[in-house]
């Protein structure tokens, strides 16, 4: 038995092989979660310690506690484990790490929050140091084997030597020996330009398992004796079910039972078709509460008055403003906004949950954060959190959607409370999904600047209306009104600017917000193009204007000078084509942006190339940073056109055909420039956006003469007049 | 019942003629590679071939693919795997991946049509939405594979 065998003692893993396996031939046998942990199971590996699990054969299994959506982050870490563990990163595969042993474990495995960007910042110095720590511990062991001093022996790709004698030793020959000895107390980090194997652009280690199409996602669950659930919520949001008649769906094919709770209807049957089906069929009349009324209008109204509030809150004071205004040569105001957004993952919400007859809960789900599922699961169960289990799925997209919010699990939960000892796969329909998001906020933000006589910015004013994310799914962690999502890039400016004031009004309505792909990132859109219409007000270029505001040595200027540099700002371009740039830094990096656009005499939008410079310190894996800076800028091309607009309380868009992601010729040429300086750890998941949308409409304006303020961008906005 | 040739496999399936073919692979066979996206033949995530051309098998009555050659992509390569699925790794294509079977399947349709697509050509094919932004690789992978002896 192997160490973690020993520490886990999990009846509820076992149980769930021996009724795979009890289920017999077929399907049952053969499918397998790639990531699901399993390292240990069946085979006499070692546990060196909690992330990094070696085989006889010299197999290293690094877990990894932090989720996968596509941003490259179980790669990116188990990079760093093995660069630090020296083994050879041939033989090395990845596992998540289990959300119930974290909690047995006293959360050896610290958070598995995957947002923001954190995924490999936030959690980079201690999984380095697990692989610093098991690489000491397997030269000792070695050393010990061979009576030596450990000083004496070196390791390099999974293979201990010891210098006098040239005598080797394999990791998977010494591995149990080591996982007995004591941890080293403090262990030395490598300095990033001795890396071997993290910073270099090594293929992912989820990607052949992807392109065969293997079970991997949420969705793909299959559990012997699963059934297959559709789920219907309230078309307006907060509202509940008032009466439920079942009576046709009960009678249709399939149909295993009709689940009624306070907020859903859900339809269980023996396929996710005839569930959907039957749901379809079920004659469900909801208590919409009082909203029912609410549209556009009623939201846009909520944010103009919070605009006009005369309690508004402040973010951000500096300097006198008023006294700057007074005295400004020139004053320039501009009123930007932007509507609702789905995050639309091409994977819908998705939660398998299998209440067994002990009580014991267990999971699969797409999340973007383990404990929270456990947390939700458990909660939601009525059981300890020792009492379930998250199985982590590889996720079909996430852009926020799957961290905090833990809705999808709470319902996967429920309906298999009602279905006890039975599995229980929940799937939305996309109609759901687009319809029961948690939306990026819609925003209006009134800007003012002043500048003196020589064109510089003296005075700066922004006044921000829109929901608080923080209020939805953290009440309370937003302080005296301030919620730091919606203010930030327009409270904490690098900009040299003596007078600011940034106040905002916390205006909440119905419409569920969340985290949507760099929370924020509006602020950035509207200071970027504003501070363009200030450099024309300055008669000044638009970069020069900028630099002019930005210190010696801030890391802004530096990606700002080699954006422009490598995009070839200021050099011609072709004739219909427009040039447009922007800084926004934001989740630990600093990013900057140059876009190429033309516009079609119908009004149509076409971006070029988007050249982006980010300094994130430090690179783990440059292609998928590069992969990532694609992923923004296509995210960002869609956020340009799409909205979810609301009528009668409800969002009105329903699936692809009326929220619309780019197609692929609508992909521009994207050039990400790397210019890590070290010295501390940026993230990539979204700093790629944050110069996106303003470098696009910059170049718009370069090229149009026309200043777009408010999104989405409609084609009658560019038509050709 | 109705038959139904799947990767050179005949299943007899119990299912109303109507149901999506997506449903019968997912549910009824246990083929998950071919996935849900939107239900209405617009993302591509659920292609797969119906006697060698590129559907949506999500808007595909299982009735209407009886009789015919229905391949997955857990049957697009015998052996190992395919030119497409290869150059997909070597251009390290996927994201989150939830879309790309549905991309592969298009991209090994259009290059049997089209040995030596052009950017147009696959552009006209290659509809299939991707949330990720994978455009790019997706691109230079079918240039590749082309190149790539089957």
């Amino acid at each position: 038995m192997t160490n973690r065998a020993q520490a886990l003692k999990s009846p509820q893993r076992r149980d769930f092989l021996k009724a795979s396996a009890a289920a017999g031939g077929g399907f049952v046998l053969e499918f397998s979660f790639p990531f699901v942990a399993r390292a240990a199971m069946g085979r006499p590996a070692t546990e060196v310690n909690a992330w990094i699990v070696i085989h006889p054969d010299d197999r290293v299994v690094i877990r990894i506690a932090r989720s996968e959506m596509g941003q490259g982050t179980y790669t990116a870490l188990a990079q760093l484990v093995a660069e630090e563990l020296d083994c050879d990163w041939a033989k090395v595969s990845a596992e998540f790490a289990s959300p119930n042993e974290n909690v047995r474990r006293s959360r050896v495995w610290g958070s598995m929050s995957t947002g923001g960007s954190q995924g490999v910042r936030s959690s980079q110095d201690y999984v380095r140091k697990a692989g610093a720590a098991a690489r000491e511990m397997l030269i000792a062991a070695a050393a010990a084997q061979w009576k030596v001093s450990a000083s004496e022996c070196s390791a390099d790709k999974g293979v201990i030597t010891h210098g006098p004698t040239k005598r080797t030793l394999r990791y998977g020959q010494v591995a149990a020996q080591a996982a007995k000895l004591r941890p080293p107390g403090d262990v030395a980090l490598r300095d990033a330009k001795d890396w071997k194997i993290a910073g270099r652009p090594l293929h992912r280690l989820d990607i052949p398992d992807k392109v065969l199409g293997k079970p991997v996602f949420a969705t793909d669950v299959v559990l012997p004796g699963m059934l297959h659930a559709s789920i219907a919520q309230s078309p307006v949001f907060g509202g509940k079910v008032k009466s439920v008649d079942a009576a046709e769906a009960e009678t249709m094919r399939g149909v295993k039972k009709v689940v009624r709770t306070e907020d859903f209807v859900a339809v269980v049957a023996d396929s996710w078709w005839r569930a959907n089906r039957a749901l379809g069929k079920v004659r469900i009349e909801w208590d919409v509460g009082a909203y029912g009324q609410a549209s556009d209008a009623t939201i846009t109204a909520m944010l103009r008055e919070g605009l006009a509030d005369p309690k508004i809150a402040e973010a951000r004071r500096t300097g006198d403003v008023s006294g700057a205004f007074s005295s400004a040569a020139k004053t320039v105001e501009a009123e930007y906004g932007s509507q609702y957004l789905a995050h639309a993952t091409m994977e819908p919400q998705a939660c398998t949950a299998w209440v067994k007859p002990d009580g014991f809960v267990e999971v699969w789900t797409s999340t973007q954060d383990g404990m929270a599922s456990l947390s939700a699961a458990a909660q939601t169960a009525g059981v300890p959190l020792e009492r379930a289990e998250v199985h982590k799925t590889m996720l079909g997209g996430g852009f926020g959607r799957r961290g905090a919010p833990q809705d999808f699990v709470r319902q996967g939960v429920a309906i298999a409370m009602a279905m006890r000892g039975t599995p229980v796969k929940m799937m939305w329909s996309r109609e759901e999904d687009m319809q029961h998001d948690f939306y990026r906020p819609a925003s209006l933000v009134k800007l003012r600047a002043g500048l003196d006589a020589q064109g510089k910015v003296v005075a700066f004013e922004a006044k921000i209306a829109c929901p608080s994310i923080l209020e939805v799914l953290m009440p309370g962690a937003a302080r005296n009104g301030i919620d730091f999502t919606a203010v930030r890039t327009l409270s904490d400016m690098p900009y040299e600017i003596p007078n600011q004031k940034i106040d905002y009004a916390m205006r909440n309505g119905h419409v569920p917000v969340g985290f949507w792909r760099a929370p924020g990132q509006q602020n950035g859109v509207y200071r970027e193009c504003f501070l363009d219409e200030l450099a024309q007000a300055a008669g000044k270029d638009p970069l020069e204007f900028r630099l002019a505001m930005l210190k010696t040595g801030d890391k802004n200027r530096l990606v700002l000078e080699a954006a422009a540099k490598a995009a070839g700002w200021g050099t011609a371009l072709p004739a219909g084509a427009g040039r447009g740039l922007a800084v926004v830094e934001g989740f630990g990096s600093y990013a900057a942006g140059v876009a190429e656009v033309s516009v079609s005499p119908e009004g149509g939008l076409k971006v070029h190339r988007y050249v982006v410079a980010i300094d994130s310190g430090y690179v783990v894996n440059p292609d998928t940073c590069a992969a990532q800076a694609e992923s923004n800028a296509v995210y960002g091309l869609g956020a340009l056109t799409q909205s979810c607009t609301v009528r009668d309380g409800r969002i009105e868009q329903s699936n692809f055909h009326d929220f619309r992601l780019p197609l692929i010729g609508d992909m521009p040429k994207v050039e990400l420039v790397l210019v890590p300086t070290g010295g501390f750890w940026g993230g990539h998941g979204e700093p790629g956006i944050l110069p996106f949308q303003a470098a696009v409409l910059n170049a718009v304006f370069a090229l149009t003469g026309k200043r777009i303020r408010s999104l989405p961008l409609r084609k009658e906005d560019l038509r050709k007049a | 019942m109705i038959k139904l040739n799947v990767n050179g496999r005949v299943h007899e399936v119990d299912v109303e003629p109507e149901m999506p073919l997506l449903w019968v692979l997912r549910d009824h066979l246990h083929l998950s590679g071919t996935k849900y996206g939107c239900g209405i033949s617009l993302c591509g995530a659920c292609t797969v071939h119906l006697d060698g051309q590129p559907v949506r098998s999500c808007g595909l009555p299982a009735a209407a693919a009886a009789g015919k050659r229905i391949v997955t992509i857990e049957g697009i390569s015998e052996h190992g795997m395919h030119r497409v699925q290869q150059a997909w790794i070597e251009h390290q294509v996927p994201q989150c991946g939830y879309c790309q079977t549905g991309m592969i399947m298009a991209a090994v349709s259009l290059l049997e049509k089209k040995p030596r697509p052009t950017d147009a050509d696959i552009e006209n094919a290659m509809t299939n939405l991707c949330r990720c932004g994978t455009y790019a690789r997706v691109r230079e992978a079918i240039h590749a594979a082309a190149t790539i002896k089957s």
